[in-house]
């Protein structure tokens, strides 16, 4: 694509100035105008997972990544000092919920579910998450149990809701088999009985799963036995604590 | 009558005697069926459905139509041969520039005001005159655009692709911009180099999301100060295209 060209000098002094002007015109008008904010009231509806797919033009997994930068954007530096606290969460979940259906396999969606939209200090709106977190676990549950487990901690850590948190572990415990699923994530309904001063129930689970055979590693299974006596000195000592303190 | 006005006479009669307005019919056509198909199945909003959805197909087709007619017909004229024999007229190379995209401009209006028509079955004509006008500079934006790339790369597919470019970068620059503001991303050089070449090419560009919005007409116009600053913007920048041009077709060895 070359070709002659005459020398600078053909052109005149005044294109110069023209295009120097417009260019420094075009810098400063640019400069000026403001960046485009997503605020939170603007999120819109989610569109239908038909549209979504028709927009997509054969390339899920890529609108799908796409989409969920779009969505993230939202409510990112609004005036709120949190960000996403303000976004209407049903709308949110239902933009999660379709960007999921468009490509199942992506973990976008969930992850920002679980670690993002999930930490924000309201209770209700996280709830909504959870709940979100916890229908799209049950429907590939050995694909996506980290995002239920990582759900059942920001209930049990953040929302300080220990029943839900044991409704997650037991999900996990009950619904996901997939052999590549760490003894952690099983285990979790142990802690969270625990942590409740369910001490009976927390030991006949840690004492089945010590009995099935199912923890093969030596270390894990010499710290799970030391922390099933604990649970049953805890309980020797709340009856004995029980019995005194009666008249 | 001036040389300028001459040529874009010229250019414009071209277009008449091309295919162009088959081209604009059947585009109002497909608008409007397409409009009429659609609002029989919406459940509601059928009204501001077909606006919305006419306006933002006519405006699709008017700058794709306007870029690839501008590019198609300069390229021909410089295979064929007639730049170099308008060259040899006694009319000086910035008059020769400014006529031929005087005829591309006048045509982008006649076009946008075909355009806009339809839209008055669904809309109050005071949004729809604003639509309007902010089509013509925005096809004035693409003919200028169009006419610097087919005179630099003399050759369509890469002429019309370059205008292509051009606009869907500017349409999409603003989402770009706020995406790549998101602070979820890890702060690493890579990251705040990507954010910044994004804010560089941005200043480069218009925000063509802000004009020739379907929104002024299914919830009313915009106010004044948002539609001059939309409208200054698009006037700017085909100003700087405009003196680019020249400048390259002054440098031009013909």
């Amino acid at each position: 694509m070359s070709r002659d060209e005459r020398p600078l000098t053909a052109v005149p002094g005044w294109i110069w100035l023209a295009l120097a002007a417009c260019l420094a015109l075009q810098l400063a008008w640019a400069g000026m105008r403001p960046g485009m904010l997503h605020r939170a009231e603007d999120l819109p509806p989610a569109p239908r997972l038909v549209a979504l797919r028709l927009a997509s033009l054969g390339e899920p997994e890529a609108l799908a990544r796409l989409a969920m930068l779009y969505l993230q954007a939202y409510d990112l530096r609004g005036a709120n000092d949190v960000p996403y606290q303000d976004l209407d969460y049903q709308r949110l979940v239902a933009w999660l919920g379709v960007v999921l259906a468009l490509d199942p396999k992506s973990e976008y969606p969930l992850f920002s579910a679980a670690r993002v939209y999930a930490e924000v200090p309201d209770p209700a709106k996280a709830g909504v998450v959870l709940d979100f977190i916890y229908r799209e676990y049950l429907k590939d549950p050995n694909h996506r149990w980290q995002w239920l487990a990582q759900a059942a901690l920001v209930a049990k850590h953040r929302l300080h809701d220990l029943p839900l948190a044991l409704r997650y572990a037991d999900a996990i415990d009950r619904y996901t088999t997939a052999s590549d699923v760490p003894l952690w994530a099983k285990q979790m309904r142990i802690f969270i009985l625990e942590d409740m001063n369910e001490l009976q129930a927390a030991k006949v689970i840690l004492g089945g799963l010590l009995a099935s055979g199912a923890i093969r590693d030596p270390a894990e299974r010499r710290f799970l036995e030391r922390h099933l006596e604990g649970l049953e000195a805890r309980q020797v000592g709340q009856a004995n604590g029980g019995k005194m303190s009666r008249p | 009558m001036p040389a300028v006005a001459i040529l874009a006479r010229f250019v414009l009669l071209e277009a008449r005697r091309s295919g162009l307005p088959w081209l604009v019919a059947a585009s109002l056509a497909a608008a409007l069926g397409l409009a009429a198909f659609v609002s029989q199945v919406a459940l509601t909003e059928s009204i501001a459905l077909q606006a919305a959805f006419s306006a933002a197909l006519l405006r699709a087709c008017a700058v794709v139509l306007v870029a690839l007619h501008v590019a198609a017909s300069t390229v021909r004229e410089a295979n064929d041969k007639g730049l170099e024999l308008m060259l040899t007229l006694p009319i000086s190379r910035s008059a020769q520039y400014a006529g031929r995209l005087a005829g591309y401009v006048a045509l982008g209006v006649v076009i946008s005001a075909c355009f806009a028509l339809p839209l008055l079955l669904w809309s109050p004509p005071a949004p729809v005159e604003l639509w309007a006008a902010s089509l013509a500079l925005e096809t004035a934006m693409v003919a200028a655009a169009a006419l610097f790339f087919s005179m630099a790369l003399v050759q369509p597919v890469p002429a019309f692709a370059a205008t292509a470019g051009l606009y869907l970068l500017a349409r999409a620059i603003g989402a770009v911009q706020s995406i790549a503001a998101s602070p979820l991303a890890e702060p690493t050089l890579a990251h705040r180099l990507a954010r910044w070449s994004i804010d560089v090419v941005a200043l480069l560009l218009p925000r063509l999301d802000a004009a020739t919005r379907t929104d002024w007409l299914i919830y009313g116009a915009p106010t004044a100060s948002a539609y001059i600053t939309a409208l200054a913007g698009l006037a700017l920048y085909s100003l700087l295209l405009v003196a680019a041009g020249l400048f390259d077709f002054h440098r031009r060895n013909l």
